[in-house]
């Protein structure tokens, strides 16, 4: 999937408070180095014009250089406004930061684990909660509250076009606000080394209008579509009476697992294994062989599955729209 | 050859066998942490079909009547990273809504030294893949293989069965009252039958 992963493409306030505050500091850091390299360089290819005879000068032994000092001391002073301006700049960000306006936020949690995201949307009534994994639909122009825990090690939450980095620390719950104002698909990805597979830890924000997100939710609180033939039936057989259940939920199903993604919906999101393969039936078929093929260390097991077998799984997985 | 260099030879022998053991004793250790993450061969007996009593086991039998099923293909409780993926999975597979952190509760204690059916890795894999009377329900095909023989590393390390700088260290989750794994004294196993049922 294309997806945008561009903290100076910002798409919504929050990466545009960092984004600006960026530039400021790429200029003046910019001006402060030329100033200190071009009057550098034009010393070096000035020519002396003394001699080997010409006797050292050593007169600023004697006489003060009230021209230097005069130069030293602007530029001391200089610096030190530009670093205020900066102090001040980045001040200034993290409050507006923390100013984005909340009203009618959209709540949710996500939890980290090793190396997939596990995306909760809450509700007050809890019949209309539903859990998705490394995928996320928002809609556009409404503030987006999430609070954020990780299961297992330190991870970090970060979408560049939309925010900064946020870390997810076990026994701790972080919450991250920020709003898309551009619809798009927005990457995001593990910020902090989680282990091994740290690289394959990536998720998408699908940013789209409020009317599409409704639809998309609506979709995604019902129960896992029912098997439509023969095939698809006997591949719900095999999840809930093999190991498949034990570690994922398949909303509508007695399969209940929380330790893995949830696949109530799974055939409607991109990637597969937080955006380690595409989701295909071929791929998802090699994955379920042996994950540890694609991302060596996962945590879940390779299978012993017969042919006609796992082709039944993989048609039923595939329905689950 | 000059006097001091005949002074500094024993010196440089003993630099050369001091290099050789803290190499000896690096190496030894590479293999602690060892991950497999090639897909194992096809296991050579199928697991016993779901929810099905493969077995005519009985309480408090010894070890010559387990059947085929325990072949340690993957089996190494002296690899850290296998006891520790034992120890996620206790948790993850909900062993401890009945055996507690291994305190026992429901189902009996695994911290201490008294076992009802067997302490050999062989016993417990059958125990977890068969399931017991009175309660511990079959994982036979619920759980490959290899997991089945990581959490038999950890219920073993529970009561300091496995070697000390395998078991587990610390745990993900805040900790109970219990030492960790590393530090339990190692009990000697007493096979004992379990008491008649009520």
């Amino acid at each position: 999937m294309n997806a945008l992963h561009d903290a100076l493409s910002p798409a919504g306030p929050q990466a545009q408070h960092i984004a600006e505050l960026w530039w400021l500091t790429l200029a003046i850091t910019g001006a402060f180095f030329l100033a200190v390299l071009v009057p550098l360089i034009v010393a070096l290819r000035r020519r002396s014009g003394a001699s080997e005879q010409t006797p050292a000068d050593i007169s600023s032994l004697t006489a003060g250089e009230p021209r230097a000092r005069r130069i030293v001391i602007a530029a001391v002073g200089a610096s030190a406004l530009g670093l205020f301006v900066l102090l001040a700049a980045s001040v200034l960000t993290d409050r507006a930061l923390a100013r984005l306006p909340l009203a009618d936020a959209l709540q949710m949690e996500v939890a980290a684990n090793q190396w997939w995201w596990d995306i909760r949307y809450t509700d007050p009534d809890p019949s209309r909660a539903f859990s998705t994994a490394n995928e996320m639909h928002i809609p556009v122009g409404r503030p987006i509250s999430i609070s954020l825990k990780a299961n297992d090690v330190i991870h970090s939450f970060w979408t560049p076009s939309l925010h900064g980095k946020k870390d997810l620390i076990p026994g701790r719950i972080a919450t991250i606000t920020l709003r898309a104002d551009a619809p798009g698909v927005y990457r995001g990805q593990c910020a902090e080394f989680c282990g091994v597979q740290h690289a394959f830890m990536a998720f998408v924000v699908i940013a789209e209008p409020p009317e599409q997100y409704e639809r998309w939710a609506q979709a995604q609180r019902a129960p896992g579509a029912e098997p439509a033939n023969a095939e698809q039936a006997k591949g719900r057989e095999l999840f809930l009476s093999g190991s498949c259940m034990l570690c994922h939920n398949i909303t509508g199903t007695p399969a209940t697992g929380r330790t893995a993604p949830d696949l109530t919906h799974v055939a409607s999101r991109s990637t597969l294994a937080a955006g380690t393969l595409a989701n295909n039936p071929v791929d998802l078929r090699a994955w379920i062989e042996d994950p540890q093929r694609f991302k060596p260390g996962v945590n879940m097991p390779a299978h012993h599955i017969r042919e006609d077998e796992m082709a039944a799984l993989v048609a039923y997985l595939g329905a689950l729209k | 050859m000059t006097v001091p260099f005949a002074a500094d030879a024993p010196k440089g022998r003993m630099r050369i066998a001091l290099l050789v053991a803290v190499t000896t004793v690096l190496l030894s250790g590479c293999d602690r942490e060892l991950r497999r993450f090639e897909k194992p061969a096809k296991a050579p007996a199928p697991s016993p079909a779901t929810g099905q009593r493969s077995s005519d086991i009985k309480p408090g039998q010894n070890a010559e009547g387990l059947t085929e099923t325990a072949v340690a293909e993957t089996y190494d409780e002296r690899n850290a990273y296998d006891v520790a993926q034992g120890k996620r999975l206790f948790r993850w597979y909900n062993c401890g809504g009945c055996h507690a952190r291994g305190g026992g509760g429901m189902a009996p204690a695994l911290m201490d030294d008294k076992w009802r059916y067997g302490h050999t890795p062989e016993q417990i894999f059958a125990t977890i893949v068969e399931g017991r009377p009175n309660g511990m329900p079959s994982f036979g095909g619920r759980i490959p293989n290899e997991q089945v023989w990581q959490l038999v590393a950890y219920v073993r390390s529970m009561s300091g069965l496995v070697p000390k700088d395998a078991a587990p260290g610390r745990s993900d989750s805040l900790g109970g009252a219990s030492p960790p794994e590393s530090q339990r004294p190692e009990a000697s196993p007493r096979d004992v039958p379990p008491p008649p049922p009520s």
